[in-house]
């Protein structure tokens, strides 16, 4: 059966308003950006011990979402799942465009980024942080060759060819993004090979929560919604890639605890780490892993999935962005290890635990960038058809 | 018509005279480039493998409250106090090590340890951080970009970021903002044979505790301190082979 696509061709005034919506809240972000570049950092929550701040923690959830968020052109087009197939081209745009508003925050929050034509030709090969460079702009080359593939009936036998290749290209991303944090010797919460996978499967399960929202948040727009067994596929998919996730979490922080130099700091963000330990346990273990779980698992009285998906699905990312918070602040706000059995103090703050309090420019620049994926999505799938045409109509009998 | 005319020929000759002058002035300019250049130092005479500069601190002289080093090392690079000490930079700083066990008070002072193996260097996407072949490890500000990576991968938290407008700065110390800075062993002062402004003060106004110089001259004071007295690397288990070594603590 060959498969039919439409465009996002709606007039709607809730289409409008959420396109103003998002071009306010970009412009609201470059306006952040451009203030930060101009008056320097100092006007942000960052500092020279909280370096990488909500910025970062927007970036890399986004970034890692665009790896996950391919998660269904991969199944459809790797492993059989053909009920997929329709939603392969939305998955390959979402996933450019998570990338796309993620690489923007993080270039946007460089001291210099009037330099990015330095960062594209002066690379360090011993630095991962460049690696990821090729990695990012590569991963956009690659899903948008694999998106014309899919659009050109003449290229459509190498569908699975540059499926494949997307799909290992995302696991080297994934990888390297971990690696970013993996390798740091000097930091101890940072410094784990369980970097690595963890972010491998927080990608996939972030990414494929964020594809299920904003397929929602289109259908809802086209008053069209993902057919049933789709929904309920996608469903069992995200309580798995949840629970992975959960396990690997554990193993993350249980090998911590085995661990002499990161016995201290593995025990802070668990037990008396402040607001790291309640994004940890509240946001990561209970809104991000238990809620989501129950909701995919336990509950079965509601026969509508979308419901309990879409729920699901907000969890989870709420869960994440949590976990990420923790992940990258808490590894800079815990003293760094240098003197071994004694208690340090100077004037560098030295030995205390940083307190980070984000700027409304952080938050404003981040949620920007989340912005500029939605125009992104709003305009291209207004212009070509990535949307399946066979998409269950609201309320159709 | 204009009330006021020149003579042409007066007017030719003027430009003549300028482009005269205007050429005449670029062969100057062009013979001192040339003069500069040919009297400058070759780059392998600026810095040579052959030298390894290192430092050697020795907590036991160098007293709690003195903090002779860092304002020498202010002074010298204009680092100002913004009033900012999150943001503030700090090339170096006065650390107070209290152990646990013994309640027995160190006090030393931490900078940027010109590894020989450094994680900033090894980390910097665009390779602005580098190491001289001196083992003096500096941030290229023309091709920082400003990521701080390398602050987040420094195990001695010795680099600062500049997070703002700068006025008053040195001709030999340029700083920028969104830019990673750190130590510079006083490079300037170095490279004409003086030592580094944070050694000189301790000398002068503190208790004498730095010894800067060639750890790869065998017959240096450094070396010879080295090598009949016990030192120590901080962080030693990293491997990093430190230029900045440590003794009594």
């Amino acid at each position: 059966m060959s498969q039919h696509y439409r465009t996002l061709a709606v007039n709607s005034p809730s289409y409008y308003a959420l396109a103003l919506a998002l071009a306010a809240l970009a412009l609201l972000g470059l306006g952040a950006a451009h203030y930060m570049e101009s008056e320097g950092h100092w006007v942000t929550g960052m500092n020279n011990q909280i370096v990488w701040g909500l910025p970062h923690v927007f970036a890399i959830s986004l970034i890692l979402s665009a790896s996950g968020a391919l998660n269904v052109a991969s199944m459809a087009s790797l492993f059989g799942r053909t009920i997929y197939s329709g939603w392969s081209r939305f998955s390959g745009l979402l996933a450019i465009s998570l990338l796309i508003g993620g690489l923007l925050i993080l270039v946007l929050d460089l001291g210099r980024p009037d330099r990015l034509i330095i960062a594209m030709t002066h690379y360090n090969f011993k630095s991962i942080f460049a690696w990821n460079i090729f990695l990012y702009t590569g991963f956009i080359a690659v899903a948008g060759i694999y998106l014309w593939f899919m659009f050109e009936r003449k290229m459509n036998q190498y569908v699975k060819v540059a499926g494949l290749v997307a799909f290992g290209w995302r696991f080297v991303l994934t990888a390297g993004t971990g690696s970013i944090f993996g390798f740091i010797v000097a930091r101890q919460f940072y410094h784990s090979a369980m970097m690595v996978p963890l972010f491998i499967v927080l990608s996939l399960s972030l990414g494929t929560a964020v594809f299920i929202l904003v397929t929602r948040i289109v259908g809802g727009l086209s008053g069209s919604s993902m057919k049933s067994e789709i929904s309920f596929s996608l469903m069992r998919l995200l309580g798995i890639l949840i629970a992975l996730e959960g396990f690997l979490v554990c193993v993350f922080f249980l090998t911590g605890l085995y661990t002499a130099t990161r016995y201290d700091v593995v025990l802070f963000v668990l037990v008396n780490g402040g607001i790291h330990t309640f994004l940890f346990w509240a946001g990561q273990a209970v809104v991000g892993t238990a809620v989501p779980l129950g909701l995919i698992f336990l509950i079965k009285t509601q026969p509508d999935t979308s419901v309990r998906l879409a729920s699901a699905a907000i969890s989870k990312v709420i869960g994440s962005f949590c976990l990420l918070y923790v992940m990258v602040i808490a590894g800079q706000s815990y003293p760094q290890l240098m003197f071994p059995g004694k208690q340090v103090r100077s004037t560098f703050f030295d030995g205390v635990v940083i307190h980070y309090a984000p700027s409304w420019l952080e938050l404003a620049l981040g949620l920007g960038g989340i912005s500029v994926v939605g125009i992104i999505i709003l305009v291209v799938t207004r212009v070509l058809p990535f949307l399946p045409a066979e998409a269950q109509r609201v309320h159709s009998s | 018509m204009s009330g006021h005319s020149e003579n042409p020929e007066t007017v030719d000759s003027k430009r003549r005279k300028l482009m005269v002058s205007a050429v005449v002035a670029s062969l100057a300019g062009a013979g001192l480039n040339l003069v500069e250049l040919a009297m400058a130092k070759t780059s392998s005479e600026a810095t040579s493998k052959l030298v390894r500069w290192g430092l050697l601190i020795d907590t036991q002289k160098c007293g709690n409250g003195c903090d002779a080093c860092v304002s020498a090392c202010n002074t010298e690079h204009n680092l100002e106090d913004l009033g900012r000490p999150e943001t503030d930079a700090q090339w170096i700083r006065k650390i107070d090590l209290v152990d646990e066990q013994t309640s027995h008070v160190d006090s030393l002072p931490m900078l940027c340890q010109h590894c020989e193996n450094p994680p900033c260097v090894d980390v910097c996407p665009t390779g602005a951080s580098f190491r001289r072949d001196d083992g003096i490890v500096l941030v290229d500000k023309h091709t920082c970009i400003g990521c701080r990576y390398c602050m987040i991968a420094c195990p001695y938290k010795a680099r600062s970021f500049v997070h703002e407008s700068l006025t008053n700065q040195r001709s030999w110390s340029p700083r920028g903002k969104g830019v990673v800075e750190s130590c510079t062993f006083c490079t300037h002062r170095v490279d004409v044979g003086r030592t580094p402004a944070c050694v000189e003060a301790c000398h002068v106004e503190g208790g004498g505790a730095m010894t800067f110089g060639d750890m790869m001259n065998p017959d240096s004071e450094i070396s010879l301190s080295l090598k009949n007295e016990p030192s120590r690397q901080i962080r030693e288990d990293l491997k990093l082979n430190t230029g900045v070594r440590y003794r009594n603590v």
